[in-house]
Protein backbone atom coordinates (compact mmCIF):
# COMPACT_ATOMS: atom_id res chain seq x y z
CA UNK A 1 0.00 0.00 0.00
CA UNK A 2 2.98 2.27 0.32
CA UNK A 3 3.45 2.22 -3.41
CA UNK A 4 -0.08 3.49 -4.11
CA UNK A 5 0.36 6.54 -1.94
CA UNK A 6 3.68 7.10 -3.65
CA UNK A 7 1.97 7.05 -7.02
CA UNK A 8 -0.65 9.52 -5.81
CA UNK A 9 1.97 11.76 -4.25
CA UNK A 10 4.02 11.73 -7.41
CA UNK A 11 1.08 12.76 -9.53
CA UNK A 12 -0.18 15.49 -7.25
CA UNK A 13 3.18 17.29 -7.33
CA UNK A 14 3.03 19.94 -10.00
CA UNK A 15 6.74 20.66 -10.02
CA UNK A 16 7.70 17.33 -11.54
CA UNK A 17 8.52 17.43 -15.21
CA UNK A 18 9.19 21.15 -15.14
CA UNK A 19 11.67 22.34 -17.72
CA UNK A 20 13.92 25.32 -17.42
CA UNK A 21 14.02 28.15 -19.93
CA UNK A 22 16.28 31.06 -19.06
CA UNK A 23 15.68 31.69 -15.38
CA UNK A 24 12.13 30.27 -15.27
CA UNK A 25 10.90 26.90 -14.11
CA UNK A 26 7.96 26.11 -16.36
CA UNK A 27 5.56 23.57 -14.87
CA UNK A 28 4.43 20.63 -16.94
CA UNK A 29 0.82 21.80 -17.17
CA UNK A 30 1.92 25.06 -18.79
CA UNK A 31 4.02 23.70 -21.60
CA UNK A 32 1.53 20.96 -22.44
CA UNK A 33 -1.09 23.72 -22.67
CA UNK A 34 1.20 25.58 -25.05
CA UNK A 35 1.49 22.47 -27.19
CA UNK A 36 -2.31 22.12 -27.27
CA UNK A 37 -2.76 25.78 -28.20
CA UNK A 38 -0.23 25.41 -31.01
CA UNK A 39 -1.97 22.34 -32.41
CA UNK A 40 -5.39 24.00 -32.24
CA UNK A 41 -4.15 27.19 -33.95
CA UNK A 42 -2.52 25.21 -36.75
CA UNK A 43 -5.70 23.17 -37.21
CA UNK A 44 -7.85 26.31 -37.30
CA UNK A 45 -5.67 27.96 -39.92
CA UNK A 46 -5.67 24.82 -42.04
CA UNK A 47 -9.45 24.51 -41.89
CA UNK A 48 -10.17 28.10 -42.82
CA UNK A 49 -7.88 28.49 -45.80
CA UNK A 50 -9.59 29.57 -49.03
CA UNK A 51 -13.10 29.68 -47.69
CA UNK A 52 -15.89 30.31 -50.19
CA UNK A 53 -19.34 31.77 -49.75
CA UNK A 54 -20.95 28.69 -51.29
CA UNK A 55 -18.82 25.82 -49.97
CA UNK A 56 -17.63 23.24 -52.43
CA UNK A 57 -14.86 21.63 -50.41
CA UNK A 58 -15.64 18.99 -47.84
CA UNK A 59 -13.47 20.43 -45.09
CA UNK A 60 -15.32 23.73 -45.07
CA UNK A 61 -18.65 21.93 -44.68
CA UNK A 62 -17.25 19.88 -41.82
CA UNK A 63 -15.92 22.85 -39.89
CA UNK A 64 -19.06 24.90 -40.55
CA UNK A 65 -21.36 22.18 -39.24
CA UNK A 66 -19.17 21.71 -36.16
CA UNK A 67 -19.12 25.41 -35.31
CA UNK A 68 -22.85 25.66 -35.98
CA UNK A 69 -23.57 22.81 -33.63
CA UNK A 70 -21.63 24.47 -30.80
CA UNK A 71 -23.15 27.87 -31.52
CA UNK A 72 -26.74 26.60 -31.49
CA UNK A 73 -26.15 24.66 -28.31
CA UNK A 74 -24.91 27.79 -26.53
CA UNK A 75 -27.41 30.15 -28.12
CA UNK A 76 -30.26 28.03 -26.75
CA UNK A 77 -29.07 28.77 -23.23
CA UNK A 78 -27.80 32.31 -23.53
CA UNK A 79 -30.38 33.89 -25.80
CA UNK A 80 -30.10 37.19 -27.62
CA UNK A 81 -28.49 39.27 -24.89
CA UNK A 82 -25.75 36.77 -24.22
CA UNK A 83 -24.70 36.41 -27.84
CA UNK A 84 -21.47 38.32 -27.32
CA UNK A 85 -20.04 35.77 -24.90
CA UNK A 86 -20.51 32.75 -27.14
CA UNK A 87 -17.09 32.87 -28.93
CA UNK A 88 -15.21 32.78 -25.62
CA UNK A 89 -17.33 29.88 -24.37
CA UNK A 90 -16.82 27.93 -27.60
CA UNK A 91 -13.06 28.41 -27.30
CA UNK A 92 -13.06 27.19 -23.71
CA UNK A 93 -15.10 24.14 -24.68
CA UNK A 94 -12.74 23.16 -27.49
CA UNK A 95 -9.63 23.77 -25.38
CA UNK A 96 -10.99 21.82 -22.41
CA UNK A 97 -12.17 18.95 -24.58
CA UNK A 98 -8.73 18.55 -26.10
CA UNK A 99 -6.87 19.22 -22.85
CA UNK A 100 -8.75 16.55 -20.92
CA UNK A 101 -8.20 14.07 -23.69
CA UNK A 102 -4.42 14.17 -24.14
CA UNK A 103 -4.12 11.31 -21.67
CA UNK A 104 -4.88 9.22 -24.74
CA UNK A 105 -1.51 10.17 -26.22
CA UNK A 106 0.50 9.39 -23.11
CA UNK A 107 0.82 12.99 -21.88
CA UNK A 108 -0.42 14.21 -18.54
CA UNK A 109 -3.55 16.33 -19.03
CA UNK A 110 -2.93 19.96 -17.98
CA UNK A 111 -6.23 20.04 -16.10
CA UNK A 112 -4.82 17.43 -13.74
CA UNK A 113 -3.11 20.37 -12.09
CA UNK A 114 -5.32 22.28 -9.65
CA UNK A 115 -3.81 25.59 -10.74
CA UNK A 116 -5.13 25.25 -14.28
CA UNK A 117 -8.69 24.48 -13.21
CA UNK A 118 -8.73 27.26 -10.61
CA UNK A 119 -7.56 29.71 -13.27
CA UNK A 120 -10.34 28.63 -15.62
CA UNK A 121 -12.97 28.85 -12.88
CA UNK A 122 -11.81 32.33 -11.83
CA UNK A 123 -11.99 33.48 -15.46
CA UNK A 124 -15.53 32.15 -15.69
CA UNK A 125 -16.66 33.95 -12.57
CA UNK A 126 -15.10 37.24 -13.65
CA UNK A 127 -16.92 36.83 -16.96
CA UNK A 128 -20.24 36.26 -15.17
CA UNK A 129 -19.85 39.35 -12.99
CA UNK A 130 -18.74 41.41 -15.97
CA UNK A 131 -21.83 40.28 -17.89
CA UNK A 132 -24.05 41.31 -14.98
CA UNK A 133 -22.39 44.73 -14.71
CA UNK A 134 -22.55 45.30 -18.46
CA UNK A 135 -26.24 44.50 -18.55
CA UNK A 136 -27.44 46.16 -15.40
CA UNK A 137 -24.84 48.74 -14.44
CA UNK A 138 -22.88 48.74 -11.21
CA UNK A 139 -25.83 49.84 -9.08
CA UNK A 140 -28.08 47.18 -10.51
CA UNK A 141 -25.39 44.59 -9.91
CA UNK A 142 -25.14 45.55 -6.27
CA UNK A 143 -28.88 45.44 -5.94
CA UNK A 144 -29.10 42.02 -7.57
CA UNK A 145 -27.40 40.62 -4.50
CA UNK A 146 -30.54 41.39 -2.49
CA UNK A 147 -32.84 39.55 -4.87
CA UNK A 148 -35.32 37.89 -4.30
CA UNK A 149 -35.49 38.64 -0.58
CA UNK A 150 -33.11 40.93 1.33
CA UNK A 151 -32.48 38.19 3.89
CA UNK A 152 -30.53 35.98 1.48
CA UNK A 153 -27.87 38.62 0.77
CA UNK A 154 -25.07 36.82 2.71
CA UNK A 155 -25.93 33.63 0.83
CA UNK A 156 -25.71 35.45 -2.50
CA UNK A 157 -22.35 36.94 -1.59
CA UNK A 158 -21.15 33.51 -0.47
CA UNK A 159 -22.21 32.07 -3.81
CA UNK A 160 -19.67 34.35 -5.47
CA UNK A 161 -17.04 32.11 -3.90
CA UNK A 162 -18.81 28.77 -3.94
CA UNK A 163 -19.72 28.68 -7.63
CA UNK A 164 -16.13 28.84 -8.98
CA UNK A 165 -15.01 26.48 -6.23
CA UNK A 166 -17.50 23.82 -7.28
CA UNK A 167 -16.66 24.34 -10.97
CA UNK A 168 -12.94 23.85 -10.47
CA UNK A 169 -13.26 20.99 -7.98
CA UNK A 170 -15.56 19.08 -10.27
CA UNK A 171 -13.21 19.35 -13.24
CA UNK A 172 -10.04 18.72 -11.22
CA UNK A 173 -11.46 15.75 -9.31
CA UNK A 174 -12.82 14.04 -12.41
CA UNK A 175 -9.64 14.38 -14.45
CA UNK A 176 -7.27 13.55 -11.58
CA UNK A 177 -9.33 10.54 -10.55
CA UNK A 178 -9.49 9.26 -14.12
CA UNK A 179 -5.73 9.72 -14.52
CA UNK A 180 -4.87 7.91 -11.29
CA UNK A 181 -7.22 5.03 -12.07
CA UNK A 182 -5.73 4.69 -15.56
CA UNK A 183 -2.22 4.59 -14.10
CA UNK A 184 -3.23 1.94 -11.56
CA UNK A 185 -4.92 -0.19 -14.22
CA UNK A 186 -1.88 0.06 -16.44
CA UNK A 187 0.32 -1.08 -13.56
CA UNK A 188 -1.87 -4.02 -12.63
CA UNK A 189 -3.24 -5.35 -15.95
CA UNK A 190 -1.34 -3.87 -18.87
CA UNK A 191 -2.99 -6.06 -21.50
CA UNK A 192 -6.54 -5.33 -22.72
CA UNK A 193 -8.39 -3.66 -19.86
CA UNK A 194 -6.69 -0.25 -20.34
CA UNK A 195 -8.27 -0.05 -23.78
CA UNK A 196 -11.85 -0.38 -22.55
CA UNK A 197 -11.27 1.80 -19.50
CA UNK A 198 -9.55 4.42 -21.62
CA UNK A 199 -12.55 4.65 -23.94
CA UNK A 200 -14.63 5.77 -20.99
CA UNK A 201 -12.18 7.84 -18.99
CA UNK A 202 -10.06 9.46 -21.64
CA UNK A 203 -12.71 10.16 -24.27
CA UNK A 204 -16.24 10.17 -22.92
CA UNK A 205 -15.51 11.63 -19.49
CA UNK A 206 -13.18 14.26 -20.96
CA UNK A 207 -15.69 15.71 -23.37
CA UNK A 208 -18.51 15.41 -20.88
CA UNK A 209 -16.64 17.38 -18.22
CA UNK A 210 -15.71 20.07 -20.74
CA UNK A 211 -19.34 20.35 -21.79
CA UNK A 212 -20.58 20.49 -18.18
CA UNK A 213 -18.07 23.23 -17.31
CA UNK A 214 -19.14 25.43 -20.20
CA UNK A 215 -22.83 24.64 -19.72
CA UNK A 216 -22.74 25.69 -16.08
CA UNK A 217 -20.84 28.89 -16.90
CA UNK A 218 -23.38 29.82 -19.56
CA UNK A 219 -26.20 29.03 -17.12
CA UNK A 220 -24.68 31.44 -14.59
CA UNK A 221 -24.33 34.09 -17.30
CA UNK A 222 -27.94 33.67 -18.34
CA UNK A 223 -29.03 33.91 -14.74
CA UNK A 224 -27.01 37.10 -14.26
CA UNK A 225 -28.36 38.71 -17.43
CA UNK A 226 -31.88 37.48 -16.87
CA UNK B 1 -6.95 7.70 12.28
CA UNK B 2 -5.92 8.87 8.86
CA UNK B 3 -7.27 5.67 7.35
CA UNK B 4 -10.58 6.04 9.19
CA UNK B 5 -10.90 9.62 7.98
CA UNK B 6 -10.15 8.74 4.39
CA UNK B 7 -12.55 5.81 4.56
CA UNK B 8 -15.34 8.06 5.81
CA UNK B 9 -14.64 10.51 3.01
CA UNK B 10 -15.28 7.70 0.56
CA UNK B 11 -18.81 7.25 1.88
CA UNK B 12 -20.02 10.18 -0.25
CA UNK B 13 -20.34 7.70 -3.08
CA UNK B 14 -23.58 6.46 -1.51
CA UNK B 15 -25.43 9.69 -2.28
CA UNK B 16 -24.27 9.77 -5.87
CA UNK B 17 -25.13 6.11 -6.41
CA UNK B 18 -28.66 6.42 -5.07
CA UNK B 19 -29.35 9.71 -6.84
CA UNK B 20 -28.11 8.58 -10.24
CA UNK B 21 -29.93 5.27 -9.87
CA UNK B 22 -33.23 7.05 -9.25
CA UNK B 23 -32.63 9.43 -12.13
CA UNK B 24 -31.92 6.56 -14.49
CA UNK B 25 -35.06 4.73 -13.42
CA UNK B 26 -37.19 7.79 -14.17
CA UNK B 27 -35.43 8.21 -17.50
CA UNK B 28 -36.09 4.62 -18.48
CA UNK B 29 -39.73 5.07 -17.51
CA UNK B 30 -39.93 8.18 -19.67
CA UNK B 31 -38.43 6.41 -22.65
CA UNK B 32 -40.80 3.48 -22.21
CA UNK B 33 -43.72 5.86 -22.27
CA UNK B 34 -42.59 7.87 -25.30
CA UNK B 35 -39.86 6.28 -27.42
CA UNK B 36 -39.71 9.27 -29.81
CA UNK B 37 -38.33 11.49 -27.07
CA UNK B 38 -35.48 9.13 -26.24
CA UNK B 39 -32.79 11.40 -27.73
CA UNK B 40 -33.64 14.36 -25.51
CA UNK B 41 -34.19 12.17 -22.46
CA UNK B 42 -30.80 10.52 -22.92
CA UNK B 43 -28.88 13.76 -23.20
CA UNK B 44 -30.67 15.26 -20.19
CA UNK B 45 -29.88 12.10 -18.23
CA UNK B 46 -26.18 12.31 -19.10
CA UNK B 47 -26.03 15.94 -18.06
CA UNK B 48 -27.82 15.25 -14.78
CA UNK B 49 -25.49 12.35 -14.00
CA UNK B 50 -22.39 14.47 -14.61
CA UNK B 51 -23.69 17.11 -12.19
CA UNK B 52 -24.71 14.59 -9.53
CA UNK B 53 -21.35 12.84 -9.81
CA UNK B 54 -19.67 16.04 -8.62
CA UNK B 55 -20.59 15.47 -4.97
CA UNK B 56 -18.98 12.06 -5.05
CA UNK B 57 -15.90 13.66 -6.60
CA UNK B 58 -15.71 16.16 -3.72
CA UNK B 59 -15.44 13.16 -1.39
CA UNK B 60 -12.62 11.73 -3.50
CA UNK B 61 -10.72 15.02 -3.41
CA UNK B 62 -11.10 15.30 0.37
CA UNK B 63 -9.95 11.69 0.78
CA UNK B 64 -6.88 12.36 -1.34
CA UNK B 65 -6.08 15.51 0.60
CA UNK B 66 -6.39 13.65 3.90
CA UNK B 67 -4.01 10.93 2.74
CA UNK B 68 -1.48 13.37 1.35
CA UNK B 69 -1.42 16.04 3.98
CA UNK B 70 -1.96 14.24 7.28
Amino acid sequence: MGSISEIINHHLEYTTGAIQIGGFMIPRGVYISWGIILVLVVLSIWFTRKMEVVPTKKRQVVIESFVNMLYNMLYGILGEHGKRYIPYLMTVMIYLGVANMVGLFGLAPPTKDLNVTVALAVMSIILVQYAAIHQKGVGGWMKSFTQPVAVVTPLNVLELVIKPLSLCMRLFGNILGAFIIMELIKTVIPAVVPLAASMYFDIFDAFLQAYVFVFLTSLYIQEAIE
Amino acid sequence: MIAIGAGMAALTGIGAGIGIGMATSKAVEGIARQPEASGKITSTLILGCALAEATAIYGLVIGLMIIIML
